[in-house]
Order: structure tokens, then C-alpha cells, then sequence
């Protein structure tokens, strides 16, 4: 009898749960990360899915495969649903997963929290692409949804998107949260704010961005649906209100949200230079005060997104020196990372080489951004293909390459084996080739003045935008390649060590591989 | 979970709503950094004030621009186009509308001044975009509009455009929404 007793006990405290109810039920900070970390895949390759019906339509100018109305569904699902479903929870993944074993923790803050937070999205989504199907259509204007195409002309779905981001936003505060009372109360004794990794102060820093500005966006979005169904007029002219104020409201948003997309990616590229490199890293407190001012100046520089509305001239030049203020910060972190390198014995392993090509690609994107920081540029550059090249070469190559790194560098520790060093180098260079020949030609034809968020395009256009299809299908495809290497992965293959990695450094690689259901239920302890 | 936790826990909890009211007060302060700045083209209406009446004004040349809202099929235009005025004195000018369909239909004009820094020396006494416009079927009217230009009009500027863009607001059943901000002026 005691021994049934005892077992149960055991069951409870040192295993999951079986089946689908270890899943829906689970407060365990591995067991989310890895629902949050399937979830944005699924989200990825259904976004992706979008990016390729665009790309097919561009391939050849003229109206080849879908209708106008359904591709500007397209390209406005594809960034939400890359934006908010694909990045974003793919990091919140890589948080749950490594925050607290990174500091010692035995789990999350609050693990109920994590479960609601992790299972509301889902819903969130499902009502987003349910739109697809409605009356009308999906949302078609774009993801900024900026009013009044987003109010007095929407398709009547516009009030589930507008649900779907509530939800969303409140999956996001929720996860930043538990973020935030997990570092700074959960911390082993002596790891100090100075020591944390670096991936939990990347962490740290998004999370209160997240708190600060996801509230916004519900607000805007709620002020959206007074507008619609209240007979408010925060957006309508006729009664007062002021379109512009939308654009204000939403960038207030839109800006920190960008580097909520690239902070963690910085944590992540940081630890994985130093442990290819083989050596510590360089500048760390460098780093941590370049991460906080980057974060700072988010909120003050969110009208460089709308120079052409007419801005008094002293608006813009605040917005235009303070945009390039950035640039500062963005580049010690740069030659911080290169100056770790630098005499570091380098091997180049599949995460160091996502992590390398982060570090130039990223920094390109970086320098077409400064560009577009120039505010008479910036009236020329305005709304072409210019701008799909930045911010796709700081999001694709800047924070999906980072989440592919974290995969590689982590799955060991994961699921106890290593990944295919092969086929993670060849994923690696058809991604590479593919990211570039798609955005790298966007440039010119931006430059050249092709606008964008259109169906069709001038004869002038036509081979760059070929080449851009090309490579957009080139990438696309291996990223099934990617999928395949993860599950199989997580199948089987060859048993990693505890340290994984001649060089990795950190408390998450003296644990056992693959770490154990609970980890560091007594804390460690750390010089 | 510890004390220390809860109380970070509350302090984010509180935050939250604050940041979302800060949404909202987004709205107001832009109303308000338009009026103090002048910019945006929003004028306001203003009390007749001595001050700004007097004899040595320089001559500019005043514009009126009238533009339908999408939809909007009442005949809209300015008595004339153009009037050279002197800065420092006021003036009145006309617009000519017209419900051109067979229904009762109620309007709102909504003004913007370019160059947007003119707009602050742009006093109006008297605006038809101070109220709202109803109409019966084919009737017309003429809508006066009464302001002076003040003397502290920015060198540079020669000419000053006053914009109006009318709004079918017939199916707007509230008036204080229509006039929102519109009143808000001192």
C-alpha cells in the first residue's frame, strides 16, 4: 500500500503526465517552451505558406494566380502571422526553455500563468485565419491596419482580428510577466544582475518593453473598434478625429515592437559567438548598456515610420537624429561580437554559422535602416520595395536566423542528441543563398521605385522581382529541410554530452542532456 | 511564492492598465500638441480680441479650397477662390453648398490651413465648420466664415490656403461626437 502511495508521489513530482493531458495542463517551464517552440513553427511555415502565393504572384508581372483582394489578404495575414505568431512566440519558446535554467531557477514565476499564456494562443490565431473563410474576407490592409482603411473601409472580419489581438496581447503580457518576476526574484545566489547571461538580460529588457507597449496596441486596436461598431470618431475626420493619430498611437507600438523582435536575438547570437569562439565575451556590461539605451530610444524615435504624413520640419529632425542615435548602441554590440572573435579559435558549427551570417546580414539591414532614417531619402525611399529589403533583411536574417541558432545550439540539451552536423550546414547555406537572392534584389527595385503592397508592378520590374521569387522558393523549401532535421533530432541520433560544446559556458550545460523534467530544485552554486 | 515576487508581480499588474490609459491618453495630448504647436492645420475658435486688429499688415494672398469626401454629392465651393487681404484686419468669405439629392442629409466641414504653420495665426471668429450643415432635399445655402490673419504671420509665408473637406455625417445620430474637439478651442 505505501509503496503505491510512494509511486504515485513519484509520478507526480519528478515525471510528466501522460499523454495529451501532459500538454493541455502542463505548468512546467520545458513542457511550455516546447508547445511555444512547435506552435511558432506551425505558425512559420503557414505564414510562409503566404509568403509564397506572394511571391508566386510577383513571379511575372500582370494578375498571374490570386485575385488583388486576396493577395492584400496575404500580405497582411503574412505579417501577422509572422510578427505575432511566428517570432514572437518563438522567443517567448526560447525564454521559457532557458531563463530558468540559465539562472538557476526550478521553474517559471508563475506557472499557471505560463499555461494560460502559452494556451490562449492558438485560439488567437485559429480566430485570425478563421477570417479567411468569413464574408468578405480576411483583414486586406496590411499589417500597420492603419485606419481608416482599417475602420470605415474593413471587411466586416476586421472585429475578429481586432479579438485575435487582443488575445495575442494578452498571451504576450502574460508571458513578459512571468519573465520579469522570474529574473528578478528567482535568481541563484550569486548570480548577480551583472552576471546574468546575457540572453536573460536580452530577455529581461523585451519583457518590459512588451509590458509597456502590447497595453497600447490593445488600446489602439480597442479605439478601432469603438470607431466600427460605438460611433466613436478617435479616426473618422467627418467627426473630428484624426487618421494621423492612428499611425501616432500605432508606431508608439510599432517601434519598441521591432526591437522586441531582435533583443533576444542579440542574447542569443552573443552566447553563441563566445562559445565558437572559444573565448569570453567581449564587453559584456558594454553589451547590457547597449541592449538598455536601444531599448530607451525605441520610444522616441517611432515617427521616422511616418515622414511623408507632413510633420513640422523640427519633428522630423528630432525623429531623424534620434533614429540615428541607434545606430551607436547597435554598433558597439557589432564590434563587440567581432572583437570576440577576433584571435578566438573558431569552429563553424552549424549555430555559429546562422550566428555569423546574423552578425553581416543584420548589420546590412542595420545600414539600409540609417538610410531610411534620412528624411529626405526617406520621402524617395517611402512605401517601395526599399523598405520590404530592411526590415526583411533585420527580420528574416536578423531574428529567424537567431531562432534557428538557438534550435541547433540548444536542441542537444533538449532532447539529449545531436542534430545532423551535415544537413544542419546544408540547411544553413540554402537558407543563406535563398534569404539573399529574395531580399537582396528588393532593393533595387525599391530604389527604382517599385511601391509596395501591390499585385502587379511595372515591365521594368520584372526580372529582379523573378530573381526574388527564385530565391523566396529556394528558402522556403529548405525550410521543410529544417523541419525534417528537428524531428529527427528529437527521434534519435547521436548522444550529446552534458556541456555539448568544447566551449559553452553557463548553467544550463552543467545539467544533464537532455535536462531532466526538473532542474536546479535546489539552487546551485555560483562564484 | 516568495513576498518579493508578489510584490514585483503587482507592480507589472499595475502597469499594464496604466499603459493602456496611456493609449487612450495618447488621444487628448495630441489634441492638445496640435493646438499649442499650431501644427496639423487645426484651427480653433477664437474671441474677437482688439489686439490683433490694426493698420500696418502686410499684404497676402488668402485661398479657399473646398474638396467633397468620397461619397459626399452636396455641391461644394468657395464665392471666390482667391482674396487678397492685408494681415491684421478681419475679412468674410462665402461658401456655396447645395444638397443636390432628394433626402434630408446632414454635413460637417472639417478645415486645414497649409503652410500647417500659418494655422496658429489664423484666427476665426465665425466658422460654418464651427456646427454642422442640414440641408433639405435641393436647398442651398451660404456659409459664411469671418477670421483675420494675424501680423506675427511668419515672414516667408505670401499666400495661406484654408482648406474645407465636407463629410456626409447623416447617419452620425449623436451630435456631441461631431463636435468633438471642434469646440475645444478658447
Amino acid at each position: 500500500m505505501s509503496a503505491v502511495i510512494e509511486n504515485h508521489h513519484d509520478d507526480h513530482h519528478h515525471g510528466p503526465a501522460k499523454g495529451l493531458q501532459r500538454w493541455l495542463y502542463t505548468t512546467n517551464h520545458k513542457d511550455i517552451g516546447t508547445l511555444y517552440l512547435w506552435f511558432s513553427f506551425a505558425m512559420f511555415l503557414i505564414g510562409g505558406a503566404m509568403a509564397m502565393v506572394i511571391r508566386a504572384e510577383l513571379f511575372q508581372p500582370g494578375m498571374q494566380i490570386v485575385e488583388p483582394e486576396f493577395y492584400n489578404q496575404m500580405i497582411t495575414l503574412h505579417g501577422l502571422i509572422m510578427i505575432f505568431g511566428g517570432v514572437m512566440p518563438a522567443f517567448v519558446g526560447l525564454a521559457n526553455w532557458l531563463v530558468p535554467m540559465m539562472i538557476g531557477a526550478p521553474d517559471m514565476a508563475l506557472p499557471r500563468m505560463n499555461n494560460l499564456s502559452f494556451w490562449i494562443l492558438p485560439f488567437a490565431f485559429f480566430i485570425l485565419l478563421s477570417s479567411l473563410f468569413m464574408e468578405g474576407g480576411a483583414p486586406n490592409f496590411g499589417w500597420t491596419f492603419y485606419a481608416p482603411l482599417s475602420t470605415t473601409y474593413a471587411p466586416p472580419s476586421v472585429t475578429f482580428f481586432i479579438f485575435s489581438v487582443h488575445i495575442m496581447g494578452a498571451s504576450s503580457i502574460m508571458g513578459s510577466i512571468n519573465v520579469v518576476v522570474t529574473i528578478m526574484n528567482m535568481r541563484a545566489p550569486g548570480v548577480g544582475l551583472m552576471k546574468m547571461p546575457l540572453f536573460v538580460w536580452s530577455w529581461l529588457i523585451t519583457a518590459y518593453l512588451l509590458i509597456a507597449v502590447m497595453p497600447v496596441l490593445a488600446g489602439a486596436v480597442t479605439m478601432m473598434l469603438m470607431d466600427i461598431h460605438f460611433g466613436t470618431s478617435f479616426f473618422n475626420a467627418a467627426g473630428g478625429g484624426d487618421p494621423v493619430l492612428f499611425q501616432h498611437i500605432f508606431w508608439f507600438f510599432g517601434h519598441p515592437e521591432v526591437y522586441i523582435m531582435i533583443l533576444p536575438a542579440f542574447g542569443i547570437v552573443s552566447h553563441i559567438i563566445e562559445t565558437f569562439s572559444r573565448k569570453q565575451l567581449f564587453g559584456y556590461s558594454s553589451m547590457v548598456w547597449a541592449m538598455l539605451s536601444i531599448a530607451i530610444l525605441s520610444f522616441v524615435v517611432w515617427a521616422h515610420h511616418m515622414f511623408t504624413v507632413g510633420m513640422p520640419l523640427a519633428a522630423e529632425l528630432f525623429f531623424m537624429w534620434a533614429t540615428m542615435l541607434i545606430a551607436v548602441p547597435t554598433g558597439v554590440k557589432v564590434f563587440n561580437w567581432i572583437a570576440t572573435m577576433f584571435r578566438g579559435s573558431i569552429t563553424f558549427e552549424t549555430p555559429m554559422l546562422f550566428a555569423c551570417a546574423f552578425v553581416v546580414l543584420f548589420t546590412i539591414g542595420g545600414f539600409s535602416g540609417l538610410m531610411l532614417a534620412i528624411v529626405p531619402a526617406d520621402f524617395q525611399y517611402h512605401d517601395t520595395y526599399f523598405v520590404v529589403a530592411h526590415f526583411h533583411y533585420v527580420l528574416v536574417p536578423g531574428a529567424i536566423f537567431s531562432i534557428m541558432a538557438a534550435v541547433y545550439y540548444w536542441i542537444p540539451k533538449w532532447c539529449g542528441n545531436m542534430y545532423d552536423e551535415r544537413l544542419g550546414k546544408l540547411h544553413f547555406w540554402l537558407s543563406f543563398i535563398g534569404v539573399n537572392v529574395t531580399f537582396f534584389p528588393q532593393h533595387f527595385i525599391g530604389l527604382a521605385g517599385m511601391p509596395r503592397r501591390y499585385p502587379d508592378y511595372a515591365l521594368q520590374f520584372a526580372d529582379w522581382n523573378m530573381v526574388s521569387t527564385v530565391g523566396a522558393f529556394l528558402f522556403g523549401v529548405s525550410q521543410l529541410l529544417f523541419l525534417f532535421i528537428v524531428v529527427k533530432t528529437v527521434m534519435g541520433g547521436k548522444k550529446a554530452t552534458d556541456q555539448v560544446w568544447e566551449g559553452a559556458r553557463g548553467l544550463e550545460w552543467t545539467v544533464a542532456s537532455p535536462a531532466p523534467y526538473h532542474t536546479f530544485t535546489t539552487p546551485p552554486k555560483v562564484d | 511564492m516568495n513576498p518579493d515576487a508578489k510584490k514585483t508581480l503587482k507592480r507589472l499588474l499595475i502597469a499594464v492598465p496604466l499603459m493602456f490609459a496611456f493609449g487612450f491618453a495618447l488621444v487628448p495630448l495630441y489634441d492638445v500638441f496640435c493646438e499649442v504647436t499650431g501644427i496639423n492645420g487645426k484651427v480653433f475658435q477664437s474671441e474677437h480680441d482688439g489686439d490683433l486688429v490694426n493698420e500696418d499688415g502686410r499684404p497676402i494672398a488668402l485661398q479657399f479650397i473646398s474638396t467633397n469626401n468620397e461619397n459626399m454629392p452636396w455641391i461644394f465651393k468657395p464665392s471666390k477662390e482667391v482674396m487678397d487681404i492685408s494681415t491684421g484686419k478681419y475679412y468674410s468669405a462665402t461658401f456655396y453648398v447645395k444638397n443636390t439629392t432628394n433626402k434630408k442629409m446632414v454635413a460637417q466641414a472639417v478645415p486645414s490651413v497649409a503652410p500647417s504653420n500659418a494655422a496658429a495665426h489664423l484666427k476665426k471668429l465665425e466658422c460654418f465648420c464651427f456646427e454642422q450643415q442640414e440641408l433639405m432635399p435641393g436647398e442651398e445655402a451660404t456659409l459664411p466664415v469671418r477670421l483675420l490673419v494675424s501680423n506675427e504671420l511668419p515672414e516667408n509665408i505670401k499666400n495661406v490656403i484654408l482648406s474645407y473637406t465636407i463629410f456626409d455625417i447623416t447617419d452620425y445620430e449623436s451630435e456631441a461626437l461631431a463636435h468633438h474637439n471642434m469646440d475645444t478651442g478658447n
